[in-house]
């Protein structure tokens, strides 16, 4: 910050002096990246084109579609929610502590979000499926995951779930330590730093994480169909009940779709917006 | 330079919040397409990369490896005078057609089969798109006919080259002690069927139909048997999978899908004939199809007599007049 601020009154004039050349710039930069933007947006504005507004309301009302939608948002908040507090001791040891094993244990965090999905869905499977590793145990308990909706939570979890952990592990790697450490000889106990000095500085990057966690977790499909199976208001979340429209009935499949795209639009776009704020507040003063 | 970014970090925001969209929603979906029929489909992609590459060695001797295995993707690869002839068929066809695969091959030098299997719906669907296909085998009538409503496959053109029966199957150790047809309908048994797109879905719910007005069965018969469905799943190989994996207590699959590996892993239940709607499967070469005489020439083979023995090794039901044994010489004639 103070490396921005002294050089501030040298530049200004550089800048209104010379306005032409970033403009210049600008535009150029512009025009260079033109072609990926294109490429990634043409498609899911072909997306939205392809459905008439009359078409998308008529199948909200559709029994699978309504069920589809409020599945995929109850096992995805259920599943965002699990990370957050299951996630936040993880990130928290990453950032914090130097172990034996440190770039082993974050490697394996990696791995969900490299895997192809499907490889977690067998995995899961094979874990706590009734004949699974784990899932015998639990079955003499009376407890069977598979093809459940706690199947589906288990599967968004896994993938899902690193995203989270990541963010927030850099997160609480960026607070600057003599801050805490400072509040400490101040005589502040360890809940009391946590609540009044980590927190509010960490939050936003915990909010990020939160918000592509459950991005991630509403795209879910190939460890779910593997493990949690395709039952309609069961286990049949949004993907799945495109995969299936696509076969069966495109403009099912299209409705959620579109559907989909918007609401994780506009999730994204307003946890960026509500991410910006304080930073720019920073910035223009 | 603050006021001067600001709108391109906007644009790049939105540009970031599309990709996010993009990777968490739609090609989830998209990659998951072949994700989960590969699941299924892998040994076959494996067995049919062995025999792309025997068949490229004696073509090409200086194609690699790596090349053999991309042509087994179902990537056509335009490579010199071998010809890859693509044929998309149905999931329960995998082992048969594997097999026929080869056979056609040591019959034909210098040309390649490559597979795509995975359930007929999707597979007509990917045709209905333009992939790119020589052949269609399907395992019903019903989506032959969504390629030639599509315009890929010119009306008339279809011939049915096999037929195939119903099968109630369950893990080895029959975990809810499945001992007749009724006993589907047992309460808390766990159920795996394949979706109504799916040929073999709309078979099984033909069958509980058809059960529903047999008095042995009673008429609620059906409306019970679905209570006990658990999943829909996307193709055949997933519901033999999951029975086989014992997570499943029960599952309806072609006969024909219980041979090799599966066989030591379940139990059969036959249904008698009254009520087993059998499947006919039509094979078509598709209109634009890249290798349109080699795609002719594998439809015949499948329809020789050659053909029809290993589709008949296989537990399928060859296709002549009178379904059944010893009707290999009409069929030859009826070939040319």
């Amino acid at each position: 910050m103070a490396q921005r601020v002294v050089p501030q009154p040298r530049t200004s004039p550089v800048v209104t002096a010379d306005a032409g050349r970033p403009q210049r710039q600008h535009l150029w930069l512009l025009l260079a990246s033109l072609p990926l933007l294109l490429f990634l947006v043409v498609p899911l504005l072909a997306l939205v084109l392809r459905i008439s507004p009359a078409v998308l309301l008529a199948n909200l009302v559709d029994r699978t579609v309504a069920q589809a939608i409020g599945l995929s948002i109850t096992t995805t908040l259920t599943s965002t929610l699990l990370t957050l507090i299951t996630g936040t001791p993880v990130a928290y040891l990453l950032a914090r502590r130097r172990f034996r094993g440190h770039m082993l244990f974050d490697t394996l965090l990696d791995l969900p979000m490299v895997l192809p999905p499907s490889v977690a869905g067998i995995a899961l499977l094979i874990a706590f499926g009734r004949q699974g590793l784990v899932g015998r145990y639990l079955k003499d308990a009376g407890i069977e995951i598979a093809f459940t909706g706690v199947a589906v939570v288990l599967a968004q979890t896994f993938v899902a779930a690193p995203f989270y952990v990541k963010a927030a592990a850099t997160g609480f790697g960026n607070i600057e330590r003599e801050l805490e450490q400072a509040a400490a000889i101040d005589g502040a106990g360890p809940l009391r730093i946590f609540r009044s000095i980590t927190l509010p500085l960490v939050w936003p990057a915990l909010l990020g994480g939160l918000v592509m966690t459950w991005a991630r977790a509403l795209g879910e499909f190939g460890a779910t169909i593997i493990f949690a199976g395709n039952f309609p208001g069961r286990t049949q979340t949004m993907p799945l009940a495109i995969y299936i429209g696509f076969e069966l009935d495109l403009d099912v499949a299209l409705t959620l779709a579109v559907l989909l795209l918007a609401s994780s639009f506009v999730v994204l776009f307003v946890v960026k917006y509500i991410l910006s704020q304080p930073a720019r507040a920073a910035w223009d003063r | 330079m603050a006021t001067l970014y600001r709108p391109s970090s906007l644009i790049l925001s939105i540009v970031l919040a599309t990709l996010l969209v993009a990777c968490g929603g739609n090609p989830s979906t998209a990659t998951s397409t072949t994700a989960v029929p590969a699941m299924t489909a892998a040994p076959a992609t494996a067995a049919s990369a062995a025999t792309a590459s025997t068949g490229v060695t004696t073509a090409a001797p200086a194609m690699t490896a790596a090349a053999a295995a991309t042509a087994s993707t179902g990537v056509t690869t335009t490579s010199g005078d071998a010809a890859a002839l693509s044929v998309f068929a149905a999931a329960s066809l995998t082992n048969v057609f594997k097999e026929i695969g080869k056979n056609f091959e040591a019959a034909n030098a210098g040309s390649t089969v490559t597979f795509n299997f995975a359930g007929s719906q999707q597979l007509a669907q990917q045709i209905g798109q333009s992939a790119p296909a020589d052949v269609f085998a399907a395992a019903s009538k019903a989506t032959m006919n969504t390629v030639v409503k599509s315009g890929q496959v010119i009306s008339g053109t279809q011939r049915t080259f096999a037929r195939n029966r119903l099968v109630v199957i369950f893990p080895k150790d029959n975990p809810a002690g499945l001992k007749q047809l009724q006993d589907l309908a047992k309460p808390g048994l766990k159920l795996d069927l394949e979706a109504k797109a799916v040929p073999a879905g709309q078979y099984s719910l033909d069958v509980l139909s058809k059960a529903s007005s047999d008095p042995a069965f009673g008429s609620d018969f059906q409306a019970r048997v679905v209570k006990n469905v658990v999943s829909y799943e996307d193709n055949v190989r997933a519901v033999l999978t999951k029975v086989t994996l014992g997570e499943a207590d029960a599952g309806i699959v072609y006969t024909t899908d219980i041979n090799g590996d599966a066989a030591s892993k379940v139990g059969k239940l036959d249904i008698p004939d009254k009520l087993n709607t059998i499947a006919s499967y039509p094979i078509a070469t598709i209109k634009d199809a890249k290798h349109a005489d080699l795609a002719q020439k594998f439809v015949s083979y499948v329809l020789s007599a050659e053909g029809q023995m290993v589709l008949a090794k296989y537990g399928f039901i060859p296709t002549t007049g009178n379904a059944g044994t010893g009707a290999l010489v009409p069929l030859m004639l009826e070939v040319k």
